[in-house]
């Protein structure tokens, strides 16, 4: 089972959940940035959730299928075409042999996500398959994907066979698909929860005031690495010097010339700028979401409302992995 | 029970992470606390625990809240935070105050200067030095890494003689050869992958800080105490023929 790369657009990379354990040496977790639509995808062509799939940033991807496949698209709405048709999102698609998938434009969301039936047959480096940019290891040969490279996909096991054949045989495809308006927000301007960070207090009472009431705008200088934040200059009560310490994807943190950057799946494991927030995990999906120019707001809740709405995602995520289960079986 | 574990800080870092605070400024003791709680952590976790990473005063604890979650009886009234938190404590609880980690001493041949080194004269002519003394000087200590960050197997190093201290370049350079030595005020390093940087390079290793390819991927962690010590560019080719 092989893909091959027409056109690797602008940023298409194979990642997984995250590459964990090895932060205390200094390595990233790296991993897919919407991590919710990445486990979505992989639920519904029958693989383990923390499968890798491809990452697609924006548009421009393109790729030949030179076998039947099964496949998912989740994640922003690209425009995905297969064969100059709309093809459909957030179900199980099966794909003919010589069929061309594309992804046009971003019509909602930043990044959407490819699952494929059996995953891809690359090497797991230090326990994972995500790419790992920097460093030049993991995913496919440790890069972004390029024109002419062929992927090969791992052996289908038995959930992925069961739902290749039910949905080979579908004439037109399913026409369920799965709801994820409770999961991921793709609005280009939207209010995004944190709890405080641990220096928020160092900060002056004008910027404590400013991060709530004010919209940041996300910059163009925003990667996998992090999001570099426009708006009111947010500064410290008094300059003092914080060592580096643990970071997390989420982190708010605020370098000297006042402009917030968010950490997210490329984070260095350590950082030295003070943190004045930390977005909930429950938000991250969303936070990946955002394009260049989109408008958040930050909104406090308590440490406790951010536990519970983790907890409350994973309940979704649950009820969705048995929704998909029980299309499959009688839909 | 010990007086100074007991004035651990436990502070959430978002929802799913918290930071034990053990201190507030770089000293070896410092690092030895964090060292020990690292260890004690890493053999008795508890449900969830997926990794810890070691800094200067802290230690951050990663987990994930819904193992935590169902790790206790659903009539218990208590967060994941929480349940994590009265974890840590248990152990800190534990800890003897007088144990120390040995750590490893690991010895690091340096090429000074040359291409090797191209900022080695202008540290040399910075403090009215011969580049002799300024490599007698950061050869003579021997340096404790306190964390890895930065980038993978990059060490943060104390202990480096304050004589040769010498502020960053004015413009970084793009790219630094793996493996390049430098110096930025009073902190000494080695670059463990190739990226941007405005350390003064005074040496490089021929050694591979960063394998990903083998455990533990990287040459030097946390607690490790180093020696440099200089070799000449045909030692240099030859210790790169013995890793190969």
């Amino acid at each position: 089972m092989t893909v091959k790369v027409l056109h690797p657009g602008l940023l298409t990379t194979i990642q997984d959940l995250g590459r964990y354990g090895f932060q205390s040496y200094g390595v990233i977790v790296s991993g897919a940035m919407d991590r919710y639509s990445l486990r979505v995808a992989n639920l519904l062509v029958g693989n383990q959730e923390n499968e890798a799939g491809l990452e697609i940033t924006l548009f421009g991807t393109t790729l030949l299928f030179e076998n039947d496949h099964l496949i998912a698209i989740t994640g922003g709405d690209l425009h995905a075409l297969i064969d100059g048709k709309k093809a459909g999102l957030w179900r199980p698609i099966f794909v003919k042999k010589g069929s061309i998938l594309q992804f046009k434009t971003p019509i909602t969301g930043c990044r959407a996500y490819v699952a494929f039936a059996g995953g891809f047959a690359v090497p797991e480096i230090m326990g994972s398959k995500s790419t790992y940019l920097k460093a030049g290891i993991g995913g496919f040969h440790g890069r972004a994907l390029q024109k002419g490279d062929l992927i090969e996909c791992g052996e289908m096991n038995k959930d992925n066979q069961y739902i290749f054949s039910k949905a080979g045989s579908m004439v037109g495809g399913f026409s369920w698909f799965v709801d994820y308006s409770q999961l991921i927000c793709f609005e280009q301007e939207q209010t995004i929860r944190v709890i405080k960070g641990l220096e928020f207090d160092r900060f002056d009472d004008d910027s404590k005031r400013l991060l709530f009431s004010q919209p940041f705008t996300v910059t163009t200088q925003s990667d996998r690495m992090g999001y570099r934040l426009e708006g009111p200059v947010l500064q410290l009560e008094k300059e003092f010097e914080l060592l580096s310490e643990g970071v997390t994807q989420g982190t708010v943190q605020i370098p000297p010339n006042g402009n917030p950057i968010i950490l997210m799946a490329d984070r260095q494991t350590t950082g030295g700028y003070p943190k004045m927030a930390q977005i909930l995990s429950a938000d991250l999906a969303s936070v990946a979401q955002l394009r260049p120019k989109a408008k958040v707001y930050f909104k406090e809740v308590t440490h406790e409302e951010a536990e519970s709405e983790f907890l409350a995602k994973e309940r979704i995520l649950d009820e969705i992995k048995m929704g998909i289960r029980l299309k499959l079986q009688y839909g | 029970m010990c007086s100074c574990f007991t004035k651990a800080v436990i502070k959430p870092l978002g929802d799913s992470a918290l930071l034990v605070e053990l201190g507030h400024e770089i000293s070896p003791v410092i690092h030895q606390k964090v060292q020990v709680l690292a260890q004690l952590v890493q053999s008795h976790p508890f449900a969830g625990f997926i990794e810890s990473v070691p800094a200067y005063t802290s230690l951050t604890i990663h987990y994930n809240p819904k193992v935590v979650h169902y790790s206790f009886m659903i009539n218990q009234k208590i967060t994941p935070f929480q349940k994590v938190s009265s974890h840590l404590h248990m152990l800190l609880d534990q800890i003897d105050d007088k144990q120390v980690l040995a750590g490893r001493r690991v010895e690091i041949p340096v090429v000074y200067g040359g291409e090797y080194g191209p900022d080695l004269e202008f540290v040399a002519s910075y403090h009215n030095m011969a580049t002799e003394e300024v490599i007698h000087l950061h050869t003579k200590n021997e340096c404790l890494v306190y964390m890895v960050g930065f980038a993978p197997g990059f060490p943060f190093l104390g202990g480096m003689d304050v004589r040769i201290a010498t502020p960053r370049r004015n413009n970084p350079r793009p790219a630094i050869v793996p493996g390049s030595v430098g110096i930025a005020g009073k902190q000494t390093g080695i670059y463990s992958i190739e990226t941007p940087g405005g350390w003064q390079i005074i040496g490089r290793t021929p050694l591979a800080l960063f394998r990903p390819d083998l455990y533990p991927p990287v040459l030097l962690q946390a607690g490790d105490k180093i020696k440099f010590f200089p070799i000449s560019p045909e030692e240099f080719d030859v210790y790169k023929e013995m890793s190969r």
